[in-house]
């Protein structure tokens, strides 16, 4: 064991506090100086935090962005969601490779490069899209990859890449990136100005209990997806036994198609620090944490600025405003590459430096959260919709969307449209006026709140956004009449396959037999039969399934076999003469007609 | 009224299932009684003479002959049924599914400890039948309409089943009949 | 102690303690809720799903979900029953078991599961995953094919030997059970007599030279279901 390795894990360990809780931190810096966290860095991480190396293994091994295994010192990950397999991932993987030198998965033999695929980046409105590092570049072409592989090789630091920075804040100095905010339409309840201090100074006029009372009257629900109401999740939190009090803000967004939060990380960390600090007055927390998924890394540095400038300001920190006993800070939890950690449990469990898995409910955060005391997990839209609320009133919130649903909702839409990016609308919005607004108007189907909600065709284009009908979370991927909605339904299929914990069987395994079934069906193998066979494992997953993300996995399949059955249909044949259509003779003694030198005498 | 015919394979098995069949003691007077034996290495009918009504298959498809012969079995039976964990899921043979063909012949044949195989050749005769990549259970080949778990299943199971087809009684296995080893 | 409530599991009614679960609850009155990961005295693990059962209309596992009163559990359903069909033949498919030759077969909780059920073939296809075998310990081996990943050996080696010899490791259909050393069991500090091999389910972790020791008839569920013994104290 070298001395260097020791020192180098003591220092980040220490850093740290030797707290087994603070593991994400420890392995990430690990990961950054070390290129991956060998067995032998587990061993003397173990030993500094008091845990056993397997406790480590078993967190390393979770997350995509961490190894046990060396990576190159600049890891490119290509985005191959479905909007960037329609937008031209083929090619710029292709191009990849062939600058590179090496297939996903490995590393060039210099050690500079590794090559790796990963799941929706957020940046489904300037596909195709890559991570090199913490870097992001957008809008990629064969042409641009090889102009950026062969500047990498001449200067290996990501950083210098762009040459051309994004609108608003991806321009500033904290940020310099080539990302764009694509705001098409601004709404009043986020995109609009709001001075920093303005909600927060109406809260502490108030006590707790009055702000929460405000809160229920706006009758917020969470903007994640979930829609539960912001305001009784708080006072459940703030009755809940405990000393402590935290609040956690999810900025985890890894859906598919879903990136209005990277807009408002970028364009409005003030008013969601101001909501996350409204929040924690409500609750009495002391703590707040944004849980940042590591695809925004990039936008780690500038969000510190805002809250060491709000702490300036004593819009954080002690005395908040000059309220006694009103102490509230913020400090930022890094994520490492799991779309599960979206679901709050995990995120929770992340956030104590575990595993990303989900945690058995009950007990719900509201009573035993983070580090077991009670915790409000929210969504950093509905946080700052929270903060609005403060600002405007909660009459005034009720006025704006729909019946059951008050208030706007971001939309962030990509796919086959004239003008993807981020839209706030009204809820009750249809979603005909909303494809008409996004230059959609010959869409065929609609992924509405990403894989995990449903895929709708033009006799559902007349429905409304809002809690009781579509429900989303802000994903909305549009295809025209061209695309494969079965091959839309595979790639969704994939990415539950890659993020699926494993910890329940219905998702770990049913994602795996959905994808068997969906290859036998695309191969032109499939049979009517297979159509009830997959409606009957997506019941089964949405039953049995120990968290949302299991719950939702079968939906777009599920989803798909209903509104557009036809297309299934005309892939599927009987089989003939009791014979089992997906298996083929011919490819299974390929191996051995080709180790015994002579053809098969009965494979056609 | 002619007696409805039943036919028999071992596929890739160790002919256990069949000698569970026999087990059946001196029901099989009845069983006799009750049917006629077609194509089976009971009888060593090569054949398929006249259509059957149950067609019992043991073991799964690790070859082309296999596989063929199950569709033989399909095209010729009214019923089809898999008999023993072969049949069912591979069995035994199917150990080497999560290993490659080539490595499992070049251990077989070249690599192993106690290989003697001077000519540094996996066999290849045209007589020999080609391997399937992996051992396939029967209903992942053709359609099957009933399995009879166990290994063997007991004389019991099978008799109970026959039973229950060739009198057109729904077949409905009990607890203790019910069993994989 | 606070006082006893009622509620009913498919319409029979059952008497709670306060701080029970429905699968506590339901086996303290002589109701059997099928279950593979749960295991008395260890903390429930919730992973298997076998247990779910529908409360109040929605679906909830029985050995996590505490029970209150006037609950409606419904348990013993052609639904939930063939739900349970899947994930227990889920858990087939997805590792690699083969019940002819091995040492727990008979005594083996996920087999006895499916013979319950009346599983004879799954109607899933075979995976056939790569899982790997490790017998470098000189008591105790690990066969990776059999483990359906329960949680049992993990939560027993944590809390009942204070050791943390298995953690999981991976994720998705990665997920597997690793050891507390570079690469072998026998680094590890496990014992033969520690309670985390001895939970195990299923032959994933079993003691050496061991196996095949009762004769075929007279293991544990060769005669009855899995679950008769808690359906036999019902009154």
């Amino acid at each position: 064991m070298s001395a260097k390795l020791q020192a180098d894990i003591k220092e980040i360990c220490s850093r740290h506090g030797n707290d087994a809780t603070r593991m994400m931190d420890i392995v990430r810096e690990a990961q950054l100086k070390l290129g991956c966290v060998p067995g032998e860095a587990m061993e003397l991480i173990a030993a500094a935090t008091g845990t056993k190396r397997v406790e480590v293994e078993s967190v390393v091994t979770f997350y995509a962005f961490l190894s046990k295994k060396p990576k190159g010192r600049m890891v490119v990950r290509v985005c191959n969601d479905i909007v960037d397999r329609l937008q031209g991932f083929d090619e710029v993987a292709a191009a990849f490779k062939k600058e590179l030198g090496v297939g996903f998965g490995e590393t060039t033999a210099d050690g500079l490069f590794s090559l790796e695929q990963t799941p929706c980046i957020g940046m489904c409105d300037q596909a195709p899209a890559a991570l090199i590092n913490d870097e992001v570049v957008t809008s990629l072409s064969p042409d641009a990859v090889k102009k950026l592989v062969a500047d990498l090789k001449k200067n290996p630091d990501p950083k210098t890449l762009a040459h051309r920075y994004g609108d608003g804040a991806n321009a500033s100095e904290l940020v310099h990136s080539m990302v764009n905010n694509n705001i098409r339409q601004k709404g009043e309840v986020i995109f609009a100005e709001m001075a920093p201090g303005a909600a927060l100074k109406k809260a502490v006029a108030m006590t707790p209990a009055e702000v929460i009372r405000e809160v229920k009257t706006a009758r917020l629900r969470g903007r994640g997806g979930a829609g539960f109401p912001t305001g009784m999740k708080w006072e459940f939190t703030r009755k809940a036994a405990g000393e402590k009090r935290y609040v956690l803000c999810n900025a985890d967004e890894g859906e598919p198609g879903t990136f209005k939060d990277r807009v408002l990380l970028t364009e409005c960390p003030d008013l969601l620090l101001e909501g996350m600090a409204v929040a924690g007055y409500a609750i009495g927390a002391q703590l707040g944490i944004i849980y940042l998924r590591a695809e925004y890394a990039y936008l780690r540095r500038y969000l510190e600025s805002v809250i060491e400038k709000r702490k300036a300001a004593n819009l954080l920190g002690k005395s908040i405003l000059g309220k006694a006993g009103f102490d509230f800070d913020v400090r930022i939890q890094m994520g490492a590459g799991a779309y599960v950690c979206g679901e709050e449990t995990a995120l929770i469990s992340s956030c104590e430096g575990l595993r990303g898995d989900p945690k058995n409910r009950p007990p719900f955060p509201a009573e035993k959260g983070f580090m077991a005391a009670p915790t409000s997990v929210n969504n950093v839209e509905t946080l700052c919709a929270a903060a609005r609320v403060m600002e405007r009133g909660a009459g005034w919130f009720a006025g704006i969307g729909s019946q059951g649903s008050p208030g706007t909702k971001l939309l962030s839409v990509s796919g086959d449209c004239k003008r993807p990016g981020v839209y706030e609308v009204p809820f009750g919005t249809t979603m005909a006026d909303f494809l008409k607004l996004c230059g959609a108007e010959d869409a065929a189907a609609v992924q509405v709140g990403g894989p995990s909600g449903q895929m709708i065709g033009s006799a559902d284009f007349g429905r409304k956004v809002c809690y009781d009908d579509l429900a989303t979370g802000g994903s909305v991927i549009v295809f025209n009449p061209k695309r494969d909605v079965i091959e839309v339904a595979r790639a969704f299929n994939e990415f539950f396959c890659e993020e699926s914990c494993g910890y329940c069987t219905p998702c770990r395994s049913g994602n795996q037999l959905l994808r068997e079934r969906l290859e036998k069906i695309a191969a032109g193998k499939g049979e009517p039969s297979d159509l009830d066979y997959l409606t009957g494992l997506c019941r089964t997953m949405k039953v049995a399934s120990r968290c949302g993300l299991g719950q939702t996995a079968g939906n777009p399949v599920a989803s798909t076999i209903k509104n557009f059955r036809a297309a299934y249909e005309k892939k599927l044949k009987p089989a003939a003469d009791g014979l089992q259509p997906a298996f083929d003779l011919a490819a299974a003694v390929s191996t051995a007609s080709e180790i015994a030198g002579r053809p098969s005498v009965h494979a056609d | 009224m002619a007696k409805p015919k039943v036919a028999t394979a071992s596929l890739a098995g160790c002919f256990g299932c069949h000698m569970s069949v026999l087990d059946i003691d001196d029901r099989i007077l009845k069983l006799v009684e009750l049917v006629e034996f077609n194509k089976s290495p009971i009888n060593d009918i090569k054949k398929f003479t006249d259509r059957c009504a149950v067609g019992l298959i043991e073991g799964g498809c690790c070859n082309e002959e296999n596989v063929r012969v199950l569709q033989d079995f399909r095209k010729n039976c009214d019923v089809l049924i898999s008999v023993g964990e072969c049949a069912i899921m591979g069995g035994i043979p199917a150990m080497r599914n999560t290993i490659p063909l080539k490595e499992c012949l070049d251990e077989a044949y070249l690599n192993g400890p106690t290989v003697y195989n001077p000519a540094k050749k996996i066999p290849a005769d045209k007589e020999i039948p080609l391997l399937l990549n992996r051992v396939y259970a029967c209903h992942e080949v053709v359609k099957m309409d009933y399995h009879l778990p166990g290994c063997p299943p007991p004389a019991d199971t099978i008799w109970e089943a026959l039973v229950a087809l060739l009198t057109g009684k729904p077949l409905k296995l009990s607890y203790e009949l019910i069993k994989y080893d | 102690m606070s006082a006893t409530f009622t509620f009913t599991i498919d319409g029979k009614e059952i008497k709670g303690q306060p701080g029970q679960t429905i699968m506590e609850a339901a086996e303290a009155a002589g109701v059997y809720i099928p279950r593979l990961c749960y295991s008395k005295d260890l903390r429930p693990h919730g992973s298997c799903r076998v247990c779910t059962c529908m409360v109040n209309g929605r679906p909830q596992a029985a050995c996590t979900q505490p029970a209150a009163e006037g609950m409606v559990v419904e348990n013993n359903t052609d639904e939930l029953q063939a739900i349970r069909r899947d994930l227990v033949e889920m858990l087939f498919v997805e590792g690699n078991h083969f019940c002819p030759f091995c040492e727990k077969s008979g005594n083996c909780e996920l087999q006895a599961m499916a013979y319950r059920l009346g599983i004879t073939a799954p109607k899933f296809p075979y995976l056939w995953p790569d899982r790997s075998v490790d017998a470098s310990h000189p008591e105790v081996f690990i066969d990776r094919n059999r483990c359906i990943l329960c949680g049992r050996c993990v939560n027993a080696s944590k809390d009942a030997d204070g050791k943390n010899v298995f953690q999981f490791v991976g994720r998705g259909e990665h997920k597997r059970v690793a050891v507390n050393a570079e690469a072998n069991l026998a680094d590890t500090d496990l014992k033969g007599t520690d309670r985390a091999v001895a939970v195990c389910p299923v032959g994933a972790i079993l003691v050496k030279h061991k196996g095949y020791a009762t004769p075929v008839g007279r293991r544990s569920y060769d005669q009855k279901p899995i679950g008769s013994e808690i359906e036999s104290k019902r009154k």
